[in-house]
């Protein structure tokens, strides 16, 4: 239900953007795609619309804040909140013998974070007397009506309507205060009104998560500080990495220019390459456990082969003509091995390193979630077994930051380095 | 004395599936030092294997290559080789790629700049010696081939097609250029063109050959080269017996063109 309705908003908020920017904002700079009249189809005509970008990203933390209450939404954009503060209802009782009396319960709903303090009323007069009940938002609760009336439900009495509206054996009604239910037992089961925010147990808002940052990066979680847990995850990364890459383009270059190597690592790499590295994890912790060393061949064996295999397209890639003009040039065949085969490779070899490094980040969280003593896996893990949500979207969101900045990063670095890619 | 003899050249590629090609057939010719050769022929006759054995890459089926006295047995800096595109290397910059021959050779900076940046500007890429490859438009990167191949100062250049993938107008500056280049520098060139024009307006000799086998089919001795040297290169398509020679030639590979697509008609 609140599902959909987030939808519903998300798209709304896509649309309305969409046709505001499209008539009240028309493009001022005139840019020589302005010019062009056939745009639909053309790819270079198709740029990044920064508004929207930045639209989309409000729109992710509006939604957020204004589906869990945040501070940082202005109150007037909030869903509706779950019923918080003092509400009472009075319910019916009939003993066997038919006779009938009225009691009111006091219901004090505490806000999330809060503690249900219980509290006490006047119990009043007839055979029903009043009841003061405590509780906390978005709850349920079952109120055992009769601990104070004179008839108990063993002794036949039941409830028989509330706030004056009948109530079946088994049936469920609605007033203003909330909705009320039977239990099998007879006993009243109360829920206020939820709202239609988040309970922070399941999406805190964004302060709360900033907050938690903030709190993790200076004392830690599980004896490490936010950076630490970062920095273990990193370190295994670059570590397993750079161990794959040392030794998965020399054996790539080796298949690409001898028979007997490709023939003999062929079926190996052409193996391993469609296993998902997250399978191996229960082997590689049975054989080298949970301990850094693990880890880091893990990220080893995740990089190895699509370096390998990159490195070998790099080389087998080379076009001929190059080669033939070194030879013609009076290059050895070391030297054609060092000026041209390895220069010529290098775009598919970065090409490999920037999926390696995704895939590496991916498999390290991974890892981490199955058995670590730290790394950023690890803390969102443990956080979710105390139920600690603000953590593990912290971990989530850190996650995914830094693994699109290690893909600016490698492109930057392959802009630099090989400036000659896809343009000869 | 002869320089490059090519003696009783045939090559014949066997095919996977057990037939095989006769790509040439007792192919022999004598060139002098500095002499300009251009040879045509329909496609599929054989001319870029015969350079390519010429260069080294392919070892004859039959027959040899006699370089100054010694049997060619693979590709050497003694033969340079000038590609239609794609052979410059990219990771390079102008400069790098022209003084590449002499840096393989163990040469320092000071002993190849002066003859390198003469070259970068005989070859008009003087203002484009830091530019990248990719940075420069067809007709720039093969001048940049042609200084690369002229730094390592071979004794003999070998052109496959290489004015092939560039538009008219740079076309005909290119011819310009290599005529020049061939006077100033006296190597002996083999140069393959589809361009009977280009052919017979480069070529002191031109050959022409013909296919299946392939085979020389004719040969003339042609004035226009020398001619082209020192005039414009426009004049000397107006000079006497061009037209006729290029109608001749082209007449002659239409014909043969012809004959192809008879056969394989046949054929089907
Ligand atoms: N490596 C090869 N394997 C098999 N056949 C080849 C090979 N190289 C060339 N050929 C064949 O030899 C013939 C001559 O080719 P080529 O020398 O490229 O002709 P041209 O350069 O005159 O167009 C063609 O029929 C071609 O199919
Ligand atoms: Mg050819």
């Amino acid at each position: 239900m609140i599902g959909l309705l987030i939808l519903g908003v998300y798209v709304a908020i896509f649309t309305v953007s969409f046709l505001v920017v499209r008539f009240f904002l028309r493009r001022s700079v005139q840019d020589y795609t302005s010019l062009k009249t056939v745009t639909f189809g053309d790819e270079s005509a198709v740029t990044s619309n920064r508004i929207a970008s930045i639209v989309s990203v409000a729109t992710i933390f509006l939604i957020w804040g204004s589906f869990t209450g945040s501070d940082w939404v202005p109150g007037f954009l909030h869903a509706p909140g779950p019923f918080v503060g003092d509400t009472s209802f009075t319910y019916t009782l009939e003993t066997e013998d038919g006779a009938r009396d009225d009691a009111t319960v006091s219901v004090r709903v505490f806000d999330f974070g809060e503690t249900a303090e219980k509290f006490t009323v006047e119990e009043g007069e007839g055979i029903a007397k009043n009841d003061a009940v405590a509780m906390s938002a978005s709850r349920s609760t079952t109120i055992l009506f009769d601990r104070n009336d004179e008839v108990k439900r063993s002794e036949g009495a039941r409830v028989v309507a509330i706030d004056g509206v009948e109530i079946g054996d088994s049936g469920s009604i609605k007033t203003a205060a909330g909705r009320f239910a039977l239990t099998d037992k007879g006993a009243i089961s109360f829920a206020p009104p939820r709202g239609l925010q988040m309970e922070p147990i399941w999406l805190p808002p964004p302060e709360a998560v900033v907050g938690r940052a903030i709190e993790i990066s200076n004392e830690g979680y599980r004896d490490s500080t936010l950076w630490k847990h970062l920095g273990y995850s990193l370190f295994r990364v670059i570590a397993g990495f750079f161990f794959g890459a040392l030794l998965g383009i020399p054996l790539g270059y080796a298949m690409g220019l001898s028979n007997w190597f490709r023939g003999w690592f062929e079926p190996i790499v052409e193996f391993m390459r469609p296993v998902p590295p997250l399978a191996l994890i229960p082997l590689v912790i049975i054989w080298f456990g949970i301990g850094e060393s693990g880890k880091i061949i893990l990220l080893f064996l995740a990089s190895l082969w699509i370096m390998a295999i990159s490195a070998r397209a790099g080389v087998s890639g080379v076009n001929i003509s190059k080669v033939h003009a070194a030879y013609s040039l009076g290059a050895s065949k070391f030297q054609i091995m060092r000026y041209v085969i390895m220069p010529n490779s290098l775009p598919e070899i970065f090409t490999g390193a920037r999926v390696a490094m995704g895939v590496c980040w991916g498999t390290v969280v991974a890892a981490e979630l199955v058995a670590a003593s730290e790394g950023a896996g690890m803390m969102i893990m443990v956080a979710s077994k105390f139920q600690l949500t603000d953590i593990v979207l912290m971990g989530i969101i850190l996650i995914g930051v830094i693994g699109f900045a290690i893909d600016i990063l490698m492109s930057k670095a392959e802009n630099l380095l090989v400036p000659w890619k896809g343009r000869s | 004395m002869a320089t490059l003899s090519i003696e009783n050249i045939s090559m014949r590629f066997d095919l996977p599936n057990g037939t095989h090609v006769q790509a040439l057939k007792d192919v022999s010719l004598e060139l002098q030092t500095g002499e300009l050769l251009s040879v045509l022929g329909p496609s599929g006759c054989g001319k870029t294997t015969l350079l390519n054995i010429v260069a080294g890459f392919l070892a004859p089926t039959e027959g040899r290559i006699e370089l100054n006295g010694h049997v060619v047995t693979g590709p050497n800096a003694e033969r340079g080789m000038v590609f239609q595109q794609g052979a410059l290397f990219e990771w390079m910059d102008v400069r790098g790629n022209v003084s590449f021959g002499p840096r393989m050779k163990g040469q320092t900076e000071p002993e190849w700049a002066g003859h390198v940046d003469h070259l970068l500007d005989v070859t008009g890429l003087g203002d484009f010696k830091d530019k990248a490859i990719y940075e420069l438009s067809g007709g720039m990167q093969q001048r940049v081939a042609l200084a690369r191949c002229l730094a390592n100062d071979p004794d003999v250049i070998l052109m496959d097609e290489p004015l092939g993938a560039l538009d008219a107008l740079t076309r005909e500056k290119m011819q310009g250029l290599v005529l020049k280049l061939w006077k100033e520098t006296g190597k002996t060139i083999i140069l393959i063109t589809h361009s009977v024009e280009e052919a017979v307006l480069l070529g002191e000799r031109l050959l022409v050959m013909a296919p299946r086998p392939g085979r020389i089919h004719k040969e003339y001795n042609l004035p226009f080269a020398d001619m082209g040297v020192d005039a414009d290169l426009r004049e000397v398509k107006h000079a006497e017996g061009y037209a006729d020679t290029r109608e001749e030639i082209l007449e002659m590979i239409w014909d043969m063109e012809e004959e192809i697509m008879g056969r394989t008609e046949d054929t089907q």
